[in-house]
């Protein structure tokens, strides 16, 4: 078996009385892109702090390319580290900062100056190199920021919710270049982030975090289509949660508002009036009846609101209620509220949540 | 209506301050009767005594800056990285010598370091110097703290400090390269009020007994009529000569305005 670039193993973390990481555990291949999300206070952020050598690990370790740097100093890690805040030094130019970590290592000029050169050619601003951080944009001074932590050619490079102080626009194109450039060096990655599109667009794996601990660890398919626990479907993405009662174990019936589904198979050994929670994605459901989607439920539309290029429309299915996408068709006028209305899903896009 | 308000306020404030520097500069030209001339400022200029006591004045006001600033900037540095919870107790100390009058220290460095104490450093000239510097440190201590706190406070130092280090920097590295210069502005600050406090002082050098400048002042002031005008001219000028100083700094300095976000 192939050994983990970054092995982070029963990494726990306290302060004082509150323990804010328990039990960590993640093994990450060389050149992979994994993201840590999860909600503010989930422990994402220390773990990469302590990987990065600024919290020390209250236990566990933590080895990088097979030498444990459990109790190294944050300088002698070899980590590029990427900071929501740019964290440029406003003293030095451009080009001074990315050369920086040339001058730490104690690089040659001309070497250094090459480098530099190269690395301002791989953010695209080579015309940059002589202005100071403050005479540029946010989302130039975080690309500066990442050609300074690369520029020494770290092992690992860590990013601290980068595109967070950044507008959407910018968030986008700047995820989008990160990307390639992570790609391109092929530097094992971990991006630490609270926005789930960010996660599920750039990783190869995604680790979901809540309450100090890992909830599931997959690639950005898997978490979205079959997240393990109930936390995971609520954080990642939109979810239609509804309440059902079995009515017929050994046939996988629910009983769901006023009408039933079959989930055969799916029922995990529930018995009879066994009270599930089932998790629907929007874009699992379709309003009125759909080839492939057999599982039908009758309600009333409770809410229109139109998106632009998408319409989510509400629906009420007696206590419980459903949102649900149709694409824009300018020449149907969308549904309208207190109409009745038919929606219909596949039993095998139903998550059974225990 | 208001505005005329204003600029009588205003007016008067200046007339408050001004008139009597005006008429301080005004005799000291007078020396040379019916007519104004510079002969107090020459008299002045060719006392080897105001020679000696300003460059010793001077070079002490440079060795307690450089002394000063090793003190305050790694000290406020970390209290503000790893010991916020401190910085009532750092800052407290620091307004100390503002409500401690200079005797007090004075008369406390003598009764502690006298020749018959464990360290006795009144006991020779340069034993005497290092204390006088210390009184001078601790003198300029509020203004010098202030202005390097707050020139650190304006960048943000925990996560310059954790940039520098994921790049390889250590202590030193982070220290001179990134702290240091960014909070220059600040650290001239201090360095100019120091030099503008330890130039006029007086009780600390005249009972440790060394030649300074500001018992020279006096000196002068009491057996001389024009030449303490002349002097005490010379004094302002080199005041704001330092004020000047800071301000040509402050907008000269290569380092550009804070970081935007």
């Amino acid at each position: 078996m192939v050994e983990p670039f970054l092995k982070i193993e029963h990494v726990q973390k306290t302060f004082g009385a509150t323990t804010v990481v328990q039990d960590f555990n993640l093994d990450v291949g060389a050149g992979e892109f994994i993201s840590f999300l999860g909600p503010s206070g989930c422990g994402k952020t220390t773990v990469l702090r302590m990987v990065a050598g600024f919290e020390e690990p209250s236990a566990g370790s933590i080895v990088i390319a097979g030498k444990d740097v459990t109790r190294l100093k944050p300088n002698q890690r070899k980590i590029g580290m990427v900071f929501q805040a740019y964290a440029l030094f406003p003293n030095l130019t451009v080009a001074q900062n990315i050369g920086f970590g040339l001058k730490v290592a104690g690089m040659a000029r001309a070497d250094s100056d090459k480098r530099v050169a190269e690395m301002l050619d791989l953010i695209k601003l080579p015309q940059f190199g002589d202005r100071y951080p403050y005479q540029l944009s946010g989302g130039q001074q975080q690309r500066v920021a990442l050609a300074r932590a690369i520029a020494p050619k770290p092992k690992l490079l860590l990013l601290d919710e980068p595109l967070s102080a950044l507008d959407a626009k910018v968030r986008v194109s700047l995820r989008d270049e990160i990307r390639a450039i992570q790609k391109e060096l092929g530097i094992t990655t971990v991006f630490v982030t609270h926005d789930q599109e960010e996660a599920l667009s750039i990783s190869d794996r995604i680790v979901v975090m809540y309450g100090g601990k890992a909830e599931q660890v997959g690639t950005p398919f898997e978490i979205y289509n079959r997240p393990a626990t109930k936390f995971v479907a609520n954080f990642v993405g939109t979810l239609n949660v509804l309440e059902g009662t079995v009515t017929d174990a050994s046939a996988g019936t629910v009983r769901v508002g006023a009408g039933e589904v079959s989930l055969k198979g799916k029922l995990n050994g529930s018995k009879v009036g066994d009270t599930l929670s089932l998790a629907l994605r929007p874009e699992a459901i379709s309003l009125g009846r759909s080839a492939g989607r057999e599982a039908t439920l009758g309600g009333e539309i409770s809410e229109v609101s139109f998106l632009g290029s998408v319409i989510r429309v509400r629906v009420g299915l007696g206590r419980e209620a459903v949102s649900l996408d149709t694409f824009n068709n300018p020449a149907s006028p969308p549904p309208t509220v207190g109409e009745k209305a038919e929606i219909s899903f596949s039993p095998d896009d139903v998550l059974v949540l225990h | 209506m208001k505005l005329l308000f204003a600029w009588s306020a205003f007016l008067l404030g200046s007339l408050i301050f001004i008139l009597p520097l005006v008429g301080m500069t005004e005799f000291s030209l007078s020396m040379r009767r019916g007519e104004y001339s510079f002969d107090a400022y020459a008299s002045v200029l060719a006392d080897p005594q105001f020679r000696a006591t300003f460059t010793y004045s001077v070079v002490m006001a440079l060795v307690t800056i450089v002394f000063g600033v090793l003190l305050v900037v790694p000290t406020a540095y970390w209290v503000r990285l790893r010991m916020p919870y401190l910085r009532p107790v750092v800052e407290f100390i620091t307004l100390m010598p503002l409500v401690i009058p200079a005797i007090v220290i004075v008369f406390g460095y003598i009764r502690l370091y006298n020749t018959s104490s464990w360290l006795p450093l009144t006991g020779s000239d340069t034993g005497t110097n290092i204390l006088l510097m210390f009184g001078y440190t601790a003198l300029a201590l509020p203004y010098m703290y202030r202005a390097v706190d707050t020139g650190l406070r304006s960048i943000d130092i925990a996560t310059l400090t954790e940039a520098a280090q994921s790049l390889g920097a250590g202590w030193m590295t982070i220290f001179g390269r990134v702290i240091l210069p960014n909070v220059f502005v600040s650290v001239l600050s201090g360095a100019f009020l120091t030099f503008a406090i330890v130039i006029g002082e007086f009780t600390l050098a005249a009972l440790l007994n060394r030649p300074a400048f500001g018992p020279y002042l006096q000196l002068v002031g009491a057996n001389k009529a024009y030449e303490p005008s002349a002097l005490a001219v010379i004094s302002f000028a080199i005041t704001w000569l330092c004020m000047g100083l800071i301000q040509i700094v402050v907008r000269l300095a290569p380092r550009p305005p804070a970081q935007s976000h």
